[in-house]
């Protein structure tokens, strides 16, 4: 039941969570790209990249933050401290997965996260209307769930992205095996 | 203790291989051989051994790093960043399909899943037809695959499969649907369920323990961790080949340079970063062809789950697959598809898992009861398949435009209904598509009646690829063909394309032993041609 409530749900409920502004905008269309590709230049431009490491840092480092609790709620610890603790090792996870990709997939993540780092593009393409630090866990899965199946490509492909680097890094953890029944690899003598 | 694995790569190394490790260079390096070959997998590997067999000189360069059965620890986390191509998260240009390759010595064959099909005969006939390869038909290739079969230790699979792959034959069974077990290119396989991360017991006969060895005791050279860049052209000729080393990281350039001479250079880094050497290296193009009807089998996901434990990450991952999807329509028709299942690791099953937030965590307590199929769609027959083409980013590194068309999503559609109705067929308690849109259905009916209405659009539609294709397309007709029947790259006397890039279209079944084959007869056509004798055999 969980799994099938979740699509249903969301798609009854969100036009009356006031969100109103950001569909508007989300139909705007072409202006959503143009975001993403300034958003990324700025970023870039203002956040001169170490040539050995990817990092997330200020706004863009708090966007994940943010986000990642939505995409990992159910896997993650209730206990605040535990949560924390689990949250901090997976987004250095993600991180650590975005400086194994080629630098032209590296510099399309910035851009991404970068975009998220703008006040305007984070207010009208996610419709969070204050900061990351302080933003909330339904704001946020409302938004990944538009982006999930959004009517433009570049934004179904900015959520495929934050899927696969949240989830895959939590999984790779050996710490998140227990959870799902997997007892990790067998032991052969090497 | 228990007795150590040998590991034949640490004994080779000790016996004095000659390996560069190209991320150790403190300086720029020429070197020079007889055959540069660019790429250390099922072709570039296939072809290292015969030349050098054949007592020509040989440097095999590859992107990758050297790993053996003692690195290989069956952990996701280290495995996809070490072996595969862009962390085994390679997407096509508008990220809709996810494509699996392999990037270590060995290439993919490291890493596969160990699944041995012959070319299907449909396939080499639509190639002796319509491409103008009059060597496509079984007569002419059997001592060939024979050749690559022992070479690589094909062999009937005589342990029952895992749960996964029993359901599909179970499944398969129910509905009257014909199913059979996979070849398996292993010897002495434990059965452990690992062959995507590398094969810890050295069971799996790819070529990082089969021709990269029988190379490099042949006098041969590899360097790991070098990009080939570009080749130098002058005239018709190619004179050298440009790498560039990569850092310790295997990622970002280190900044030296390594420049390879030869009489004659083999490119088989796979399609995709084949015909992208070639685009960089602005080689000509009098087809026009280069790069284009690139294929993938693109492949859609279904999966289940079972009141019994499935455990779909134990053993041999791919031993039972069904081709009554390819053979009902004929081959230019509909798009027919082949089933197989996959092994289910956490890492990777999350990523395909759609959704987030509770309902993915919902799925994934119940992983242990998970099943997975795949239909892997043939492309590249009918005029609405054109396949992809490659083009370079702004930074020269390759990438592939691939459109998702109506006529695909009316094949991936069909695909996932078969699916659905043999995972209910075997067993599954619920059925949920890998669908953005997708739920968990609760019996054949109801699966039947919400599949067919999902729309199919990229990124909704989970679609990946473990299976790249064409893009350097071998015609006997040069107006269609990038490549000569003989593997010679036309517009340049001295550059041979011997891997998957060959195909003028996908296969309909799992490529490498179709790329041993053919780059076993190519490569040994290319030794006679170089030393004027016939050419040394496979061992």
């Amino acid at each position: 039941m969980a799994y099938t409530g979740g699509m249903a749900n969301s798609r009854n409920t969100r036009n009356k969570s006031g969100s109103t502004s950001r569909r508007t905008f989300l139909a705007a269309g072409g202006l959503a790209a143009l975001a993403l590709g300034a958003g990324g230049a700025w970023y870039r431009a203002t956040h001169r990249q170490t040539p050995h490491g990817f990092a997330l840092d200020g706004e863009a480092r708090a966007a994940l933050h943010a986000i990642a609790p939505a995409i990992l709620d159910g896997a993650l610890a209730h206990d605040p401290g535990r949560r924390q603790r689990q949250l901090g090792a997976a987004i250095d996870a993600v991180e650590a997965a975005i400086r194994g990709l080629p630098q032209a997939t590296q510099e399309e993540v910035q851009d991404l996260f970068g975009l998220l780092a703008l006040r305007p593009a984070r207010r009208l393409l996610t419709g969070v209307p204050t900061g990351w630090e302080s933003a909330d866990l339904a704001h946020v899965s409302a938004f990944l769930q538009e982006w999930r199946v959004h009517r433009l490509k570049l934004m179904r492909s900015a959520y495929g992205a934050l899927h696969d680097l949240v989830l895959g890094a939590w999984y790779a953890q050996p710490a998140s095996w227990e959870a799902i029944g997997y007892p990790g690899p067998p032991r052969v003598p090497a | 203790m228990t007795a150590r694995i040998p590991d034949p790569i640490e004994a080779g190394l000790k016996r004095g291989w000659r390996t560069i490790d190209a991320s150790t260079l403190e300086h720029d390096r020429t070197l020079e051989a007889d055959v540069v070959i660019v790429g250390s997998g099922a072709g570039g590997a296939i072809s290292a051994e015969i030349l050098a067999r054949s007592g020509l000189s040989v440097i095999v360069v590859e992107e990758g790093p050297l790993k053996s059965s003692r690195d290989f620890q069956m952990r996701e986390a280290e495995a996809y960043p070490q072996l595969y191509q862009e962390s085994a998260a390679r997407k096509t240009a508008d990220k809709a399909i996810n494509i699996l390759q392999g990037r270590a010595v060995g290439g993919s064959t490291t890493v596969n899943w160990t699944s041995s099909f012959r070319t299907p005969q449909p396939t080499l006939d639509w190639w002796r037809d319509h491409h103008g390869l009059a060597f496509a038909s079984n007569d002419e290739l059997a001592p060939w695959f024979a050749m690559a079969e022992r070479r690589t230790g094909v062999v009937d699979w005589l342990v029952g499969p895992n749960e996964n792959n029993a359901i599909l034959r179970r499944g398969a069974e129910k509905l009257g649907i014909s199913s059979a077990a996979i070849r398996r290119n292993v010897q002495g396989c434990w059965n452990l369920g690992y062959c995507g991360m590398g094969c810890p017991t050295n069971a799996k006969q790819s070529m990082l323990v089969t021709s990269i060895p029988a190379a490099l005791d042949n006098g041969a050279t590899l360097i790991t961790r070098a990009r080939a860049e570009r080749l130098r052209l002058r005239g018709q000729k190619a004179e050298e080949l440009v790498c560039s080393a990569l850092g310790a990281d295997g990622v970002l350039p280190s900044g030296r340079e390594l420049r390879l001479r030869a009489r004659h250079f083999v490119v088989a880094g796979g399609a995709i970063n084949t015909p992208a050497l070639l685009l960089r290296s602005q080689a000509p193009d009098p087809s026009g062809q280069l790069g284009k009807r690139t294929f993938l089998h693109p492949t859609v996901i279904s999966a289940a789950f079972y009141e019994k434990r499935v455990e779909g990450w134990a053993g041999a991952p791919q031993s039972v697959y069904s081709d009554h999807f390819l053979s009902r329509d004929p081959i230019d028709g509909p798009m027919g598809y082949m089933l197989e299942t996959p092994p289910v690791h956490p890492l990777m099953a999350a990523t395909m898992m759609s959704g987030f937030g509770e309902q993915h965590a919902a799925a994934m307590r119940d992983f242990a009861h998970l099943g997975g199929m795949l239909a892997l769609l043939r492309d590249g027959f009918h005029d609405e398949s054109p396949g992809g083409a490659v083009r370079l980013r702004s930074d020269g590194s390759g990438e592939l435009d691939y459109e998702l068309n109506d006529y695909l999503w009316d094949g991936a559609r069909r695909a996932l209904l078969s699916m659905a109705e043999i995972q209910f067929a075997a067993g599954a308690r619920t059925v949920q598509p890998a669908h953005e849109k997708a739920q968990r259905y609760r019996s054949w009916a109801e699966a039947r009646r919400e599949i067919a209405a999902l729309p199919q659009r990229a990124h909704v539609t989970r679609v990946v690829s473990a299976h790249a294709m064409g893009g350097c397309a071998m015609s006997g007709d040069e107006r269609r063909g990038v490549v000569d029947p003989a593997g010679r790259y036309r517009g340049l006397a001295n550059v041979s394309v011997h891997d998957g890039s060959l195909f003028p279209t996908s296969l309909g079944a799992n490529p490498q032993l179709t790329i041993y084959a053919i780059t076993a007869r190519l490569a040994s056509g290319l030794a006679a041609n170089l030393t004027g004798r016939p050419a040394a055999a496979l061992a």
